[in-house]
């Protein structure tokens, strides 16, 4: 056994370690309305589990003076722990040190953890609170930035990282959350900018608030940066929690299965979608009307939410969820909301999730904005996500799905597994309107009162084809289901498809319309 | 589009901006819905005006090479607008008369300022 006095240095070194930056340092820390480093950790991981690596670590920086400075656990806190009983890597940047500056030991000291958390196959929780690059450490600074967006892409995919941007987060530095799974900002707290308010202003002569320019209610719903948005660092953690209840621990296993639970009857699945196809509804209550408890975890609630996206559960089984929005913009696809949902359902597909869409779209998004901002491109993500993902893929058409954006929700010929339609459903290849404008154009031209002749037509032309039957006559459409029915059919798809197993072409991979 | 019903801007996780209008067409028909913020500030689109020169980075004028009612060919170098350290020689993309200049030596530019006003041949 050591001796009496070893033991006491030991002590002595780790208190002194654990205080980070001092105490004046930490009360700044606490004017900011922040938590430090550690007390972060502790209240993400569960109680008294936290396994802290590399607290001895220093810098070795030898130039500008920095030789003769003591940086304790050089900016970093690092370590291993349990959520809900299982196990994560953690970091979290500590601003108390020399503002959390990222320098060659500390970045070494993340990449530790990263390769360990992806060796080990456990999710990575990053915590961002750092004014940047440490200049004193010139190139050896961005070489440790290099290193940790490596690392970010070669684990994206096998494992969970989550990145929770509590403080600044600027420069080269917001592409590390740039790369992970999922981002969590917090109001007043997070900013991410790549060029800040003082850059932006000498260069360009634009003045701008750090808030304005890169807050969390920027991220969460201009940019589309940020997944999830709370109010303070405590409701965040709590957000982080529920996530990982959701999702499996890497890409080699599935989501635990949960015991099942009936939706709650506030939402009455045969009372939310008006018949009339101008009116709008909220989506997320047919997703509550089908899930177990009810419950749905919506990822980037505010950006785009022309399309919702989100986990939930089926008969205790995690389902991803993509569904358009009638409330907003009508439910269209844009720019913006290919992008949202393509990239969630490459997510699903990474982690052995199976996704459930729901479709209610009137088209595409019209304008120059559009086309100029690259909807080709952009709405392309969404066809190459849903024809790559090989997880099951179940589609419920509950009003309206017309032309490309039929094809693009997850449709029969991108090779859904099961889709089903309300009776309300129009399956057509647009609006009875637009098509009855084209198909009678001369009648309708030549007739003494067009107006009526239109009406006529496009009665006509709801009568015939603005209904599931005659995509179900074709068999793109498995089958037409009572509203009533929606859960049924969707635990039933989920247990043929729990097998499922679909070949792909050898390739070494794709070329997404990134 | 008409507004129907307008929230204050967003305070806790609502929208900052929500307007709901009853007309909003896609293929023909009109939609009741929401309409975002990033849609309600989404810029206008507007034609080209090629009699205008227009600053298409914001800088500072270091040199103006021509004159008010001086006649430019096409490719005519009419000044440098020096932006990111780096000195941006602007031509003249069509032939004219330099009817009017906007910029003096030395003043800083906003993006998209009309810098010089042409007649064109």
């Amino acid at each position: 056994m050591a001796s009496k006095e070893k033991m006491s240095e030991l002590q002595k070194r780790r208190e002194q370690i654990q205080l980070g930056g001092g105490e004046i340092a930490i009360q700044k820390q606490v004017a900011m309305g922040k938590m430090t480093a550690r007390e972060r950790i502790i209240q993400i991981l569960d109680d008294g589990t936290f396994n802290e690596y590399d607290l001895f670590v220093e810098h070795d920086a030898r130039d500008f003076g920095m030789e003769g400075k003591v940086l304790h656990g050089d900016g970093v806190v690092t370590g291993t722990g349990t959520i809900g009983g299982k196990p994560v890597c953690i970091f979290a940047q500590d601003f108390t040190v020399a503002g959390g500056s990222l320098g060659s030991m500390h970045a070494r000291k993340i990449t530790k953890i990263m390769d360990h958390s992806l060796k080990m196959r456990m999710p990575l929780i990053g915590i961002n609170d750092s004014g940047g690059a440490r200049i004193q450490e010139g190139v050896n600074s961005l070489a440790g930035y290099g290193e940790i967006f490596f690392r970010n892409t070669l684990a994206s995919g096998v494992i969970p990282q989550i990145s929770v941007i509590l403080g600044p987060c600027a420069g080269g530095a917001v592409y590390s959350p740039a790369l992970t799974d999922f981002v969590f900002v917090v109001d007043n707290i997070s900013k991410m900018f790549i060029t800040g308010p003082e850059v932006i202003k000498t260069v360009l002569g634009e003045d701008i608030s750090m808030e304005e320019l890169g807050g969390a209610r920027v991220h969460s719903e201009m940019t589309g940066n940020a997944h999830f948005f709370a109010e303070s660092e405590a409701e965040c953690f709590d957000q982080i929690k529920t996530l990982l209840n959701y999702i499996p621990w890497s890409n080699s296993c599935i989501p635990v299965k949960k015991p099942v639970k009936m939706p709650l009857e506030d939402f009455d699945i045969n009372e939310i979608v008006p018949s009339d196809k101008s009116l709008p509804y909220d989506v997320r209550d047919v997703i509550r009307a089908v899930s177990d408890n009810s419950e749905f975890l919506e990822v980037q609630e505010l950006w785009a939410a022309n399309i919702v996206i989100g986990f939930g559960r089926i008969d205790g089984i995690t389902v991803g969820y993509v569904a358009n929005q009638p409330k907003v913009l009508a439910g269209v696809l844009d720019v913006d909301s290919s992008d949202k949902s393509a990239r969630f359902i490459r997510y699903c597909d990474a982690f052995n999730i199976p996704i459930v869409t729901l479709v209610d779209l009137p088209g595409y998004l019209p304008g120059v904005d559009q086309e100029h901002a690259g909807v080709i491109r952009h709405g392309a993500k969404l066809l190459y996500a849903y024809s790559e993902a090989t997880v099951p893929k179940i589609t419920v058409i509950l009003r309206k799905a017309y032309g490309g954006g039929y094809i693009a929700m997850n449709s029969r010929h991108l090779r859904a597994d099961f889709v089903f339609a309300w009776p309300d459903a129009e399956v057509a290849v647009m609006g009875p309107e637009g098509a009855a404008n084209i198909i009678f154009r001369k009648e309708i031209a030549a007739a003494e009162d067009p107006d009526k002749i239109r009406k006529e037509k496009v009665a006509e032309y709801i009568e015939k084809f603005a209904n599931p039957y005659v995509a179900a006559a074709k068999g793109f459409i498995d089958s037409v289901i009572e509203p009533q029915e929606t859960r049924r059919s969707l635990i039933h798809a989920l247990e043929v498809s729990s097998n499922k197993e679909i070949g792909i072409p050898r390739k070494k991979h794709g070329i997404p319309p990134f | 589009m008409t507004a129907t019903k307008k929230t204050s801007p967003g305070k806790g996780k609502k929208p900052s901006q929500a307007v709901v209008v009853d007309d909003f067409v896609v293929e023909f028909r009109k939609y009741k819905t929401e309409l975002n913020r990033k849609f309600l500030e989404r810029k206008p689109w507007v034609p080209k005006d090629e009699r205008m020169v227009v600053s298409f980075i914001p800088g500072t004028v270091t040199s103006v090479f021509v004159t008010e009612g001086q006649h430019v060919e096409e490719g005519k170098e009419l000044m440098i607008l020096e932006a990111m350290k780096m000195k941006n020689r602007i031509y003249a993309d069509r032939s004219g008369v330099v009817k009017k200049i906007n910029v003096s030596i030395g003043e800083r530019v906003p993006k998209s300022k009309v810098m010089f006003e042409m007649d064109l041949d």
